[in-house]
């Protein structure tokens, strides 16, 4: 609303000066003019979001647990012959396989199911803004997991060998282990969608394992039994094919068909579902 | 400066609010009355985005709420004191929100002090605490951005006559430096003390609005009899116009509003023979009656209908 003349010559005989424009006062009309909420630092802040409840804190602790308990439980338990690399790295994934996507999904379900959207959605009220920096948080929260994964399995090979005086096996390649963190990449997406389309973290939860241990085995079931679904299932099933990145070593139709999984099963319900947060009423 | 106008929502044919106008000053302390369900917090969640309207605007300042860059620095708002995650230590919350707002840490230490909020109770979770503190902290979080607009719904409940008196200074001051104030109420007394200027609303329309002084402006005589008919009859005599509030069942004893002095009453009242059991200025009585009455359709409660 102010405007600063700047044409006035500098004869003036008044002491004002127009290059003190941020003083902030604390009474409350005098605000300084404040400026957009950068992305950064929404992430950061959705970030702390996810690990400053006890709940959000013993599920990273839980994940960085089992990480370490099943490097153990392998050294211990898995027979000397068959310690390798690829070992280590899958048994490590599996617990953060389950773990990571549920800190995805509750990552928004609080909001709606602890209602704390009432103030998140008020303090930025561009819920899609909100809902890109949980994203990238959620993607960062992955990475990590994978940067930590990768070196553990390394060390848990080490110990592993030396303990049972073998030499180390190093079956992965750069490319075994890229398949391996979109793998888990994806699995961490598909728990930030069922979040996002479900908004109730027990319903969200129960969709997950529904998806991630139900459906799967049942598909298995089915197809052993149909011929025809036994053909069908790369091209419907997505844990089928998300699963099959975890062996690697995909061709052309391989990838086809993770993009028609992905797309039905990841990309068309995650739209529906920020469609619903961006129209939907915050109570 | 706080301006809303047609502002209208409809879930299908249910209407909750209805085009509804009004403006709340800066410097002045806006009263939002009305019942439970009158279509109060619905108005406020539609001013900060968190509903759509069907139609009509709000603005903040002169700018749509979801068009301001940081909105917490501009809009304190507290809607629920309860929507908050029950997992999250008090400090823990503040210290969110200011990091939302891009402030430094400090200001969450002084915003406890502020709401008087002991480190011990701002390192416990929210879940264990009571509502009056949930207040006190939905309070800290309104205020943690240096606002010059504060919208709150409800911010009295749950406090006790002392954090009730604590808030009007607070909410006072605010206004006195030149702050705009809009809080809601269901309760006429509680928002009487301490409001500039009263928007009232009932079935999601605006029922009466102006400045506390013209609304409760001195209008009549209130008295109250167990022998309400003789009263009435010895007023009708005389040519004196009353309202009859109507009798309290279980103690009989009707209560008139009568257009005439206190003397005046009184004198016809005692030459009728008739005891008195209250007879007093009807300050305010005008708005207590029309918002008993809005109240009444809403809540259908026979006695006072």
């Amino acid at each position: 609303m102010t405007t600063t003349v700047q044409s006035e010559p500098a004869a003036s005989t008044t002491a004002s000066t127009t290059t003190s424009t941020s003083t902030p006062t604390p009474t409350p009309t005098a605000a300084s003019a404040p400026t957009r909420i950068p992305v950064r630092r929404l992430v950061a802040v959705e970030l702390r979001k996810s690990f400053d409840t006890r709940s959000g804190f013993w599920l990273l602790v839980g994940t960085g647990l089992a990480a370490v308990a099943a490097t153990v439980l392998v050294i211990a338990f898995a027979p000397a012959d068959q310690l390798s690399y690829g070992t280590f790295t899958l048994a490590i994934g599996k617990p953060m396989s389950i773990l990571l996507p549920l800190i995805a999904l509750l990552s928004v379900t609080a909001e709606w199911t602890q209602r704390s959207g009432l103030t998140t959605f008020t303090l930025v009220p561009h819920r899609g803004r909100v809902i890109v920096a949980k994203g990238i948080a959620m993607l960062l929260v992955g990475v990590v997991a994978m940067v930590l994964a990768f070196p553990l399995g390394a060390i848990g090979n080490l110990a592993g060998t030396t303990i049972h005086g073998v030499d180390p096996v190093w079956d992965q390649t750069a490319a075994d282990l890229a398949y391996y963190a979109l793998a888990n990449t994806l699995l961490v997406a598909v728990g930030f969608m069922l979040g996002v389309l479900v908004r109730a973290s027990a319903g969200a939860i129960v969709a997950y394992f529904v998806y991630a241990f139900v459906a799967p085995t049942l598909l298995t079931l089915l197809a052993m039994g149909q011929d025809w679904f036994r053909k069908a299932q790369p091209w419907v099933d997505p844990t089928y094919s998300q699963g099959a990145l975890f062996h690697g070593g995909f061709g052309a139709q391989q990838w086809t068909q993770l993009a028609v999984t992905s797309a039905a099963w990841l990309v068309a319900p995650l739209v529906v579902g920020v469609v619903t947060v961006l129209r939907s009423e915050v109570k | 400066m706080l301006t809303v106008e047609r502002l209208t929502k409809r879930y299908g044919s249910a209407v909750a609010v209805d085009d509804i106008t009004f403006t709340a000053r800066p410097g002045r302390v806006t009263g939002f009355l009305g019942p439970n369900g009158a279509g109060k917090s619905t108005t406020m969640r539609m001013m900060v985005g968190l509903t759509k309207p069907t139609a009509g605007t709000a603005t903040v300042l002169g700018r749509r709420f979801t068009d301001l860059p940081n909105p917490g620095r501009e809009v304190g708002v507290l809607l629920d004191a309860s929507a908050q995650h029950a997992g999250r230590t008090g400090r823990e919350v503040l210290t969110l929100a200011a990091q939302t707002m891009g402030l430094p840490g400090s200001r969450v230490q002084e915003m406890l002090a502020r709401v008087s909020l002991t480190d011990t109770e701002a390192r416990r979770r929210v879940r264990d605490y009571s509502l009056g503190m949930r207040q006190r902290l939905g309070i800290a979080t309104a205020l943690i951005g240096d606002p010059q607009v504060l919208i709150l719904d409800e911010p009295a409940n749950g406090l006790d006559p002392a954090g009730i008196r604590w808030m009007r200074d607070l909410l006072r001051g605010h206004a006195d430096r030149g702050g705009t104030v809009l809080l809601s109420s269901h309760l006429l007394h509680e928002i009487e003390v301490i409001a500039d200027d009263l928007v009232v609303i009932g079935h999601g329309r605006i029922a009466a609005q102006g400045t506390k002084a013209d609304l409760l402006a001195t209008t009549g005589t209130l008295v109250q009899t167990r022998n309400g008919k003789a009263l009435a009859e010895a007023l009708a005599a005389v040519g004196t116009s009353y309202t009859d509030h109507g009798v309290r069942s279980a103690a009989g004893i009707t209560t008139l509003r009568v257009d005439a002095d206190p003397e005046h009453v009184g004198q016809h009242a005692a030459r009728a023979g008739l005891a008195l059991l209250d007879l007093r200025p009807a300050e305010g009585a005008g708005l207590e009656e029309m918002f008993l009455e809005i109240t009444a359709q809403t809540q259908r409660e026979g006695d006072v209908a």
